[in-house]
């Protein structure tokens, strides 16, 4: 027990040390990703200016800012660059013999490896967001109340662990396919649209809107920052997050079945 | 006296072996036109919801719904040419700095920045193209005002404006790898840089926007890109609108001067990587 312990302590040390090598690029990087915010802030102020009404969807002018922040924050925790395409790339290589052999859990090293990294990335990235967020101030009404800061909290954790188990389930199609490059573009797209990245999910009409309710690409991007801006409270709050606790649950199941139906189908040759 | 090399030869040949490649992965080529075309689609699809809400992007721009698609269009052209044609390229050269392939690109009797430019064709980008003549067509079939046939002539030459002044940017940024020996995220802030550039110049105002559409227009002139041929179009102009018409082709001509001159200064520094 002690010696598995350490074993996975020694891992999460190195993967940190591996993450802190381009600590200067990387602080710089996320100051500039939000460069785009500037123009959206221009872009709802205009928009606004020709409306008559002062909220759009049940959002005003900073409600929008506030939640195009939010969505950056939210994707911090939930977005996994390079998972699921670094998956099937061990599998097309045949480097994932190793987990074969060691007696390492594939999906338990790629977690820790995944929490390490954004360990580091969010002691990199306080800084630039912190900024940000303070200059940003004056689009939030204030801080919401304990409880619902405690939710927002809770959704962003559990947002990490669906953006980690979704992706991990993309990957493993490469058991199947060798190539999933289209794929991951097309589940990219479908999930800066559908995860409400690009707009509030309020604003999408009546049959869209239930579909992308149904899916759950909405609890990485819109669902924590609603929450935080007080969209969702009371019992549709409560429901949510057992909802998106229960997907997290069902990807979780899914990606340990496609491990061992994958590795029932997989063949490694050569040392 | 000196060989000229034929370039449009040249040129054509680049293109031919790239349709040639294209071809050769069919099923890869229509899945990347697939994927681009859907991306617009889904920006359609966003401009299309903030068009329920609000008749105009911003009051009294003028930019309502249809003239909204001109531009969108206009974006379209501009972004699938430099796509098509500039960025596979682009991105190329970094590489070809640090892995010392520029040698061989320095070595042959042609023009480097030709060379390292155009190299490549990307044929699924024009995929947006096709679309965006669609969409083209469709809003100024829905607008009040109808361009007068000059107007319409001078529009091709402003989107080729539009295209020289992002190849210029775009060059520029690229020659900085050679300085900084790796740029791996020149896309990323070609990206940031080129966002500006996809909305209309007039919602750029106010105490920060003022001074930040002013450096966008004449220092780094990237508003003009989309703005001066959309508007062609889609608006009709007042003389504050042709003097800005005339600055394009200005800043079109000095961005090709100055990114050409960063270029040349840039290879002038080059080490070669290789032994």
């Amino acid at each position: 027990m002690v010696a598995t312990l350490q074993t996975w302590w020694t891992i999460f040390r190195i993967c940190i040390d591996e993450r802190l090598v381009y600590r200067g690029d990387f602080a710089l990087g996320t100051l500039m990703r939000f460069l785009p915010i500037v123009t959206q802030i221009f872009l709802w102020t205009a928009i606004f200016t020709a409306t008559d009404s002062s909220t759009i969807a049940g959002y005003t002018r900073q409600d929008f800012v506030a939640y195009y922040l939010l969505t950056m924050l939210s994707r911090a925790f939930s977005s996994m660059p390079g998972l699921a395409s670094g998956i099937t790339t061990q599998i097309r290589s045949g480097e994932i013999k190793k987990f074969l052999i060691q007696p390492i859990d594939l999906i338990g090293f790629l977690l820790l490896s995944r929490a390490a990294h954004k360990l580091v990335y969010y002691a990199v990235a306080l800084g630039p967001f912190a900024l940000v967020f303070f200059l940003c101030r004056d689009f939030f009404s204030g801080w919401p109340p304990p409880s619902t800061l405690a939710a927002y909290v809770l959704s962003l954790c559990m947002a990490f662990a669906l953006g980690f188990f979704l992706e991990i389930c993309i990957g493993m199609v490469g058991f199947w396919f060798l190539e999933v490059g289209s794929l991951l573009f097309v589940y990219m797209l479908f999930n800066f649209f559908c995860s409400g990245h690009m707009f509030p999910l309020d604003m999408l009409p009546d049959p869209w809107n239930g579909v992308v309710r149904m899916i759950p690409l909405q609890y990485l991007a819109y669902f924590p920052a609603a929450v935080f801006l007080g969209k969702i409270e009371g019992e549709a709050l409560v429901h949510g997050l057992l909802v998106q606790a229960g997907w997290v649950l069902f990807f979780i199941a899914f990606s340990r079945v496609l491990l061992r139906q994958g590795l029932r189908r997989y063949s490694g040759f050569g040392g | 006296m000196r060989h000229h090399p034929p370039y449009l030869r040249v040129f054509l040949t680049f293109a031919r072996n790239s349709l040639v490649r294209d071809m050769t992965f069919r099923g890869n080529f229509f899945i990347n036109a697939v994927a681009s075309t859907s991306w617009v689609l889904m920006n359609l699809g966003f401009y299309l919801l903030i068009f329920r809400y609000s008749p105009m992007i911003g009051a009294d721009t003028g930019w309502g719904k249809y003239e909204f698609f001109v531009f969108l269009s206009t974006t379209l052209f501009v972004n699938s040419l430099v796509q098509a044609f500039f960025m596979p390229n682009a991105s190329e050269f970094s590489e070809l700095i640090r892995t010392g392939g520029l040698d061989f690109a320095l070595l042959k009797p042609i023009d480097t920045q030709f060379l390292i430019s155009l190299q490549r064709v990307e044929w699924s980008s024009l995929a947006n193209f096709v679309f965006a003549g669609c969409l083209l067509a469709f809003a100024l079939n829905h607008l009040e005002y109808q361009p007068t046939l000059g107007v319409i002539l001078l529009y091709p030459l402003y989107v080729a404006c539009g295209v020289a002044v992002l190849y210029s940017v775009m060059i520029a940024l690229s020659a900085t790898s050679i300085w900084l020996g790796r740029n791996q995220s020149l896309y990323d802030f070609w990206f940031y840089i080129t966002n500006f550039s996809r909305y209309p110049m007039e919602i750029y105002r106010g105490t920060f926007g003022t001074p930040l559409r002013l450096i966008f227009t004449y220092l780094i002139p990237i508003l003009v890109v989309v703005n001066v041929p959309a508007r062609l179009l889609a608006l009709p102009l007042d003389a504050a609108r042709w003097q800005l018409t005339a600055f394009a082709l200005f800043a079109t001509l000095f961005s090709l001067w100055g990114s050409r001159w960063l270029f040349q200064r840039a290879l002038g520094s080059y080490r070669s990587a290789s032994s």
